[in-house]
């Protein structure tokens, strides 16, 4: 029985249809073999052209379905679906990239038109020869990891734990909590951040179904949805926490001071041995090696000696844990940009220049400087304080997007300053940006207060005087843009807003969980706007500032997305995978064993009684490398075979043929049978 | 009109797929004379895809992969590597450029690194000049008196 296949070519509104000569390429599908229907359409990946394609397989009996439009990776289940609901296997459905491969990347109509020519015959060529294929179910594991115990992992955490499934919450630091955890009060509604965040920073400690696991790190992942096997490090505390009570005694007693570059951003101290702050979850402390002058010197151990319940252990060893788990949310959250690389406002040199994380901790009452606003020297007070907007962001020597949150805390800081002390605060901003509930009307607040605002990026600052009253000050030279004229604007001190920055190591953690990053170093989602959590790699998702710039409240909803979208795959049970498997036909094996060693995951056996090889499904992953070393051509790579890769070599080169010269090649085309 | 190579190209799915998918909602222009085959892994592509490709009139043939340490089935991309070594060898012996066959490595951020080689490659083509393979050999070879 010959097949009949349908054959449509995709628009994309204009965006193949402006490159590509769409009603040509669909007239050229009809003259390829066993083409019953050739179309076109506007959008073949709408309602109306998805009912187009399962009109024709039902009234025209199509037994085979070819779609030229975008990516398969974009709507090669759409039209997958569209097929099956049709009553078509999924399997006879082959998709050309005619928007990604062709129209998008020239302007050349006569090239496009004929490229995409040559891959609709390919598809047309190899989907003669595909077989009908069942999916492979495999089960998801019900657990979770969540890497990050900033607020989007604590979040996500206790949605997945509330809902009754257990939780692997991994945190670096020695304590959950993250950036918020450093934070005083939360814009625009000025409620204090510890008092919103501790309470779910104690759930997440106290919860059951949570394994709190900080001081760790994720070591080394491998498997995939609903199956993946982890191996996280958990560093030693050198605090056996099965006795520590964290009384916090050792802290008190331990006698060697270190700045706190983490918890107090650089601003204040802990001791060696440390919990980064009081309402640390949980309270154990850790003993910072390389600050202990123990480890240092060999000699102290003050804190073995102090420690009631003895928990102190300097033998103790870093430990590898095993988890399974089926699907896995990154929070890994941001860094600040570092204000030292804009030399000319002086962070560093100046020491009246405050980066936003330390005057947050400044302005916090558990802070070093319990909540009073003063300069450097920790007495005086400042009678006016300058706020510079986009320190790194907005720059297109740094980083060209906008940090999204600055704005909103410059406005936080100046009312907090104006409350505290009285001072006169000037914001530097390029443009406000306050898009959020009661956000503009915060702005409003602010100018109401009495608040400054000079439209135009700081210049400098510089503490050279030009005139008797900007004498022992820091001035700001910055042209206002409003004014059309340079100021000079003398203050106390002055608080940089330094952009929001990718981890140092993103690339590395995206490398290691299978998700690349954008150009900024931000990870990737799978869809700027239908996926935002997911990621390329099915049962990876992200939540939070790892994937760029955001507040509180969108930074929660998203961890809360991602957590609903593990909890649908959890509670579906079971995932469907791709049924992309190698097979050995006995009978053409000649039993010599090299796809034996080939196997990168193991998955092929020699069967010593049948003097055969064979392949594990289970195990196999179906990347073909099997298939292509076997020296009998035994082994068939379902839906990569070689048959259908022959095909669709000979269909994408189906202009190449030289008319007279076809017979000549006939020996040449024998070979590669499957 | 002047001549313009065609290059098959056999893209891994996982890396220099998405790499190609990224060069195109990037709007990077490049020589549109690459086809694009879709493999699982660069490990899948047997020699005789690449012959096939040059005796069904190919000028130049592409394979891609993901990087070295990052292949999607650990180490395809290994395999395909050294099959490469040998396939360019062999094809000398029959009379293709080395430079007709060629290896890239582009991961799924690397839209620009693979846009990049498709426009290099099209110009050493170019140089080359048509291959037709497909002609078969000639009917008379020319003999020379190393030939024994």
């Amino acid at each position: 029985m010959s097949e009949k296949i349908g054959v449509y070519i995709c628009h994309c509104g204009t965006n193949i249809s402006a490159t590509v000569d769409v009603s040509a390429v669909a007239g050229f599908a009809e003259s390829l073999p066993d083409v019953k229907v050739s179309r076109d359409y506007k959008f073949m990946c709408s309602s109306v052209g998805q009912e187009i394609i399962e009109k024709d397989i039902k009234e025209s009996g199509l037994t085979r379905l070819v779609v030229a439009a975008c990516s398969p990776h974009m709507h090669e289940t759409t039209f997958r679906a569209a097929a099956s609901r049709a009553g078509m296997n999924p399997y006879l459905f082959e998709m050309s990239n005619i928007r990604e491969h062709n129209s998008w990347i020239t302007d050349d109509i006569v090239a496009a038109t004929q490229k995409a020519k040559a891959l609709v015959a390919a598809s047309v060529y190899r989907v003669r020869s595909q077989k009908p294929l069942e999916p492979v179910y495999v089960n998801i594991h019900p657990e979770t990891l969540v890497v990050g115990g900033g607020i989007a992992g604590i979040h996500a955490a206790l949605e997945l734990a509330d809902a009754g499934y257990k939780v692997h919450l991994v945190e670096r630091e020695p304590s959950i909590g993250g950036h918020m955890a450093q934070l005083d009060k939360t814009f625009p509604t000025l409620d204090c951040s510890a008092c919103i965040l501790t309470p779910k920073m104690f759930s997440a400690g106290q919860h059951p179904n949570i394994n709190l696991m900080t001081y760790s790190e994720v070591q080394s992942i491998r498997g995939f949805i609903g199956n993946y096997e982890v191996q996280v490090r958990q560093k030693q505390r050198y605090v056996n926490t099965a006795l520590c009570t964290g009384c916090g005694i050792c802290e008190q007693k331990c006698p060697k001071k270190v700045v706190d570059d983490v918890h107090e951003a650089g601003l204040g101290y802990r001791k060696a041995v440390y919990s980064p702050f009081a309402q640390a979850v949980p309270k154990f402390p850790v003993i910072d090696t390389k600050n202990c002058l123990y480890f240092k010197t060999g000699k102290c151990r003050i804190c073995e000696k102090e420690c009631p319940t003895e928990a102190i252990d300097f033998e103790q060893k870093e430990t590898p844990v095993d988890l399974k788990v089926g699907n896995v949310i990154l929070a890994t959250g941001y860094s600040l940009f570092d204000p030292r690389r804009l030399q000319q406002y002086g962070y560093g040199r100046y020491p009246n220049v405050f980066t936003s994380l330390e005057f947050e901790r400044m302005l916090n009452a558990s802070g070093p400087t319990a909540g009073r606003i003063v300069m450097r020297d920790g007495e005086t007070c400042p009678e006016s304080v300058a706020i510079i907007h986009c320190v790194g962001s907005r720059d297109k020597n740094y980083n060209e997007y906008c940090s999204k949150v600055c704005c909103m805390y410059s406005l936080k800081f100046a009312h907090l300053i104006m409350e505290k002390t009285g001072a006169e605060v000037y914001n530097f901003y390029i443009d406000m940006r306050t898009p959020g509930k009661k956000y503009e009307e915060f702005y409003h607040r602010l100018q109401e207060e009495g608040a400054h605002f000079i439209r135009g990026r700081a210049a400098m600052i510089m503490d050279t005087p030009f005139s008797a009253s900007e004498e022992g000050k820091l001035i700001v030279q910055a042209e206002d843009t409003l004014l059309g004229r340079q100021r000079r604007i003398p203050v106390d001190m002055v608080v940089l807003s330094p952009a929001m920055e990718p981890r140092p190591d993103a690339k590395e953690i995206g490398k290691l969980f299978g998700l690349g990053c954008d150009a900024d170093g931000f990870f990737t989602e799978r869809h700027p706007k239908l996926a935002p959590v997911s990621t390329m790699t099915d049962g990876i998702f992200i939540a939070g500032t790892c994937q760029g710039p955001k507040d509180i409240p969108e930074t929660v909803a998203q961890a809360g997305a991602a957590a609903s979208r593990v909890l649908s795959i959890i509670s579906k049970g079971k995932v469907e995978l791709e049924p992309i498997k190698a097979f050995i036909e006995k009978e053409l094996c000649s039993g010599c064993r090299i796809c034996n060693t080939l196997c990168p995951y193991n998955a092929i056996s020699f069967d010593e009684a049948e003097k055969v090889s064979f392949v594990n499904e289970a195990v196999c992953k179906g990347c073909g490398t099997c298939v292509a070393a076997c020296p009998s051509q035994a082994i068939v790579g379902s839906h990569f075979t070689s048959e259908q890769l022959m095909s669709e070599i000979e269909g994408i080169l189906f202009d190449r043929k030289e008319g007279a010269e076809q017979e000549t090649v006939s020996i040449a085309k024998g070979g590669g049978k499957r | 009109m002047s001549y313009e190579p065609v290059i098959v190209g056999f893209l891994c799915n996982w890396c220099s797929y998405r790499a190609a998918d990224l060069a195109g909602t990037s709007r990077i222009h490049y020589a549109p004379n690459l086809r694009v085959i879709r493999v699982m892994c660069s490990g899948r592509v047997e020699p005789q895809f690449v012959l096939k490709a040059f005796s069904e009139g190919a000028d130049g043939v592409l394979i891609a992969g993901c990087h070295p340490g990052e292949c999607h089935y650990v180490e395809g991309n290994l395999k395909a590597l050294r099959r490469f070594h040998l396939l360019r060898k062999m094809a000398e012996q029959f009379g293709i450029d080395k430079d007709r066959i060629q290896l890239v490595w582009a991961s799924a951020s690397e839209g620009t690194v693979l846009a990049d080689r498709v426009n290099s490659m099209t110009l050493t083509l170019k140089a080359l000049g048509p291959l037709r393979w497909q002609s078969g050999v000639p009917a008379e070879i020319p003999v020379t008196e190393e030939v024994h």
